[in-house]
């Protein structure tokens, strides 16, 4: 059981009112949420300062532009926050910006962070031309009925995270009724200070309500179905060739993974590439090679890197120019790895990354 | 024709333990397959995955990382990391269904040259029966 402020309006306006108390209060200096681009349909996270420009602000739109937990990585990389600001972000988004905060990339320092029971976002795909407007009505009677929203992102669509961790406040939306009230979760102290003196009525609530529940069940039955797809990805290298072997190398995969922070990434470097006398060497070996090469390499090289903290945001497949299902591998073959450590990305900004740490005595199985 | 296949094993040896564990094994005239390319490094945590998936696709037909024994690393605690990285790595080729008894991870102390002769001979012996990396002969790699 936590407090809860139930706001007698839509679950939008709800936050949008306040977004705008928490500024107007001065208990924040600024907010970063989803932001409609003039009229033409797009949204995008922006930072805004001033409370009358939050009318055009849509914090709770199932869209992910960019997963913020890269952009407020961005936003502290060089500095923490000097001023508390609010941010509007979706739990995998949390999830990401924790993980990158272990790896010392950001500052939670005066983050105030608002987060939502989350029924996913749209492919990007169709984020332009007001497709997504379209099938808004769709994705909120899911929410309310607590089903799996149709045509999100797979992996949203089997996500089991999807109730917030770490976030201060957290909006209820999965099996609410989002249109006449919005029930804003105080999870933590800050939380509960951050609303201090806002109309609305205290009352005491759960956020794992039998709806909550039921849609864990629902994601997890579609997880196992998308995974044990024979059509995801077959066995062995063959497999691994013909998933990957229509990949171009534009590396826009990592470039949008909120954990692949590297900025010199070593598949980006010249240690990637091939000297002559390797190529020579290749094609003396196979009488024919593929270019550019390492591709494979690429793909199962990244997974090393950063299966282990695989949040399963979905940006990878949605920035994919032909169409790899890379979220979905990821997060099978993350999964998979972050289970052997019992570790779950971005759950505690104080449990360390695995790889980063030992036990003296464990894993004698990998041992020879 | 499976019998004609000698197949080819990159290690990764720790310089302080399990290259010492090598040479040993030399200098106490220890017969062992031909089949190891030994590859020294300052210590098996200096092994990226990356490396090992190179070997691999390149076509390896094994990879055998070998280092201290944990507690015993030069560098205190590198082995340890090496640990977890390769249950990493080994949970990622059996989750792609690649065969992962071909990476290998294996303590060798700088005292134990029959050791190293034995756990080369049994991986040799190992691979010979696991056949040819299908790595070897892939064009689209």
């Amino acid at each position: 059981m936590s407090k809860v402020l139930r706001i007698s309006k839509g679950a939008e306006q709800g936050v949008q009112e306040l977004l705008k108390f928490l500024l107007e209060s001065g208990k924040v200096k600024g907010v970063l949420t989803l932001t409609k681009i003039n009229n033409s349909g797009a949204v995008d996270y922006s930072l805004i300062t001033n409370s009358e420009m939050l009318k055009d602000t849509l914090p709770l739109f199932p869209l992910m532009p960019a997963n913020a937990g890269k952009l407020l990585s961005r936003l502290t990389l060089k500095s923490a926050l000097a001023e508390p600001i609010a941010v509007v972000v979706k739990p995998c988004e949390l999830r990401a910006f924790i993980e990158l905060v272990k790896r010392e990339q950001g500052s939670l320092e005066n983050f105030l962070f608002i987060s939502s029971t989350c029924d996913g976002v749209y492919p990007l795909e169709i984020s332009s031309n007001g497709e997504v407007a379209k099938k808004l009505s769709k994705y909120w009677d899911a929410v309310k009925k607590g089903d799996i929203a149709p045509d999100i992102r797979p992996t949203c669509s089997c996500c089991e995270h999807f109730l917030p961790y770490n976030a201060d406040i957290t909006i209820a939306l999965i099996g609410e009724n989002i249109d006449k009230e919005c029930a804003v979760f105080l999870t933590t102290e800050k939380g509960k200070k951050s609303v201090e003196g806002m109309k609305g009525q205290l009352v005491e609530g759960e956020l794992k309500t039998q709806e909550v529940k039921n849609l864990l069940n629902k994601r997890e039955a579609n997880k196992k179905k998308l995974f044990d797809d024979p059509a995801l990805m077959q066995d062995g290298l063959s497999g691994l060739i013909e998933t990957f072997g229509r990949c171009i190398g534009c590396h826009g995969c990592s470039r949008v993974c909120p954990i692949c922070y590297c900025t010199l990434c070593t598949f980006d470097s010249k240690d990637y590439e091939n000297e002559p006398s390797t190529y020579e060497t290749e094609l003396k070996k196979r009488g024919g090679m593929r270019v550019p090469p390492n591709t494979i390499l690429y793909h199962i090289g990244r997974l090393t890197h950063i299966g282990i903290s695989c949040v399963g945001c979905g940006m990878c497949t949605d920035v994919c120019p032909v169409d790899i299902p890379l979220s979905t591998i990821f997060l099978k073959v993350g999964g998979e790895v972050q289970q052997t450590f019992n570790y779950i990305p971005g759950k505690s900004v104080e449990e360390k990354v695995p790889l980063t740490i030992f036990e003296k005595e464990e894993l004698t199985e990998v041992e020879d | 024709m499976k019998d004609d296949f000698e197949p080819t094993i990159i290690g990764f040896l720790c310089r302080w333990c399990s290259y010492a564990g090598a040479d040993l094994a030399g200098t106490s005239r220890l017969q062992y397959p031909p089949s190891m390319l030994p590859i020294r490094v300052m210590c098996s945590s200096r092994v990226d995955p990356v490396f090992i998936i190179t070997a691999f696709l390149r076509g390896a037909d094994a990879v055998l990382v070998a280092g201290c024994h944990p507690g015993d690393c030069h560098y205190i605690e590198g082995n340890y990391y090496t640990r977890r990285r390769f249950a990493c790595l080994r949970k990622i080729f059996e989750t792609l269904g690649m065969e992962s008894d071909r990476i290998r991870l294996s303590w060798i102390s700088a005292s134990e040259g029959p050791r190293f002769a034995q756990v080369v001979t049994d991986y040799t012996d190992k691979i010979k029966k696991l056949g040819p990396n299908p790595a070897k002969k892939e064009i689209f790699l």
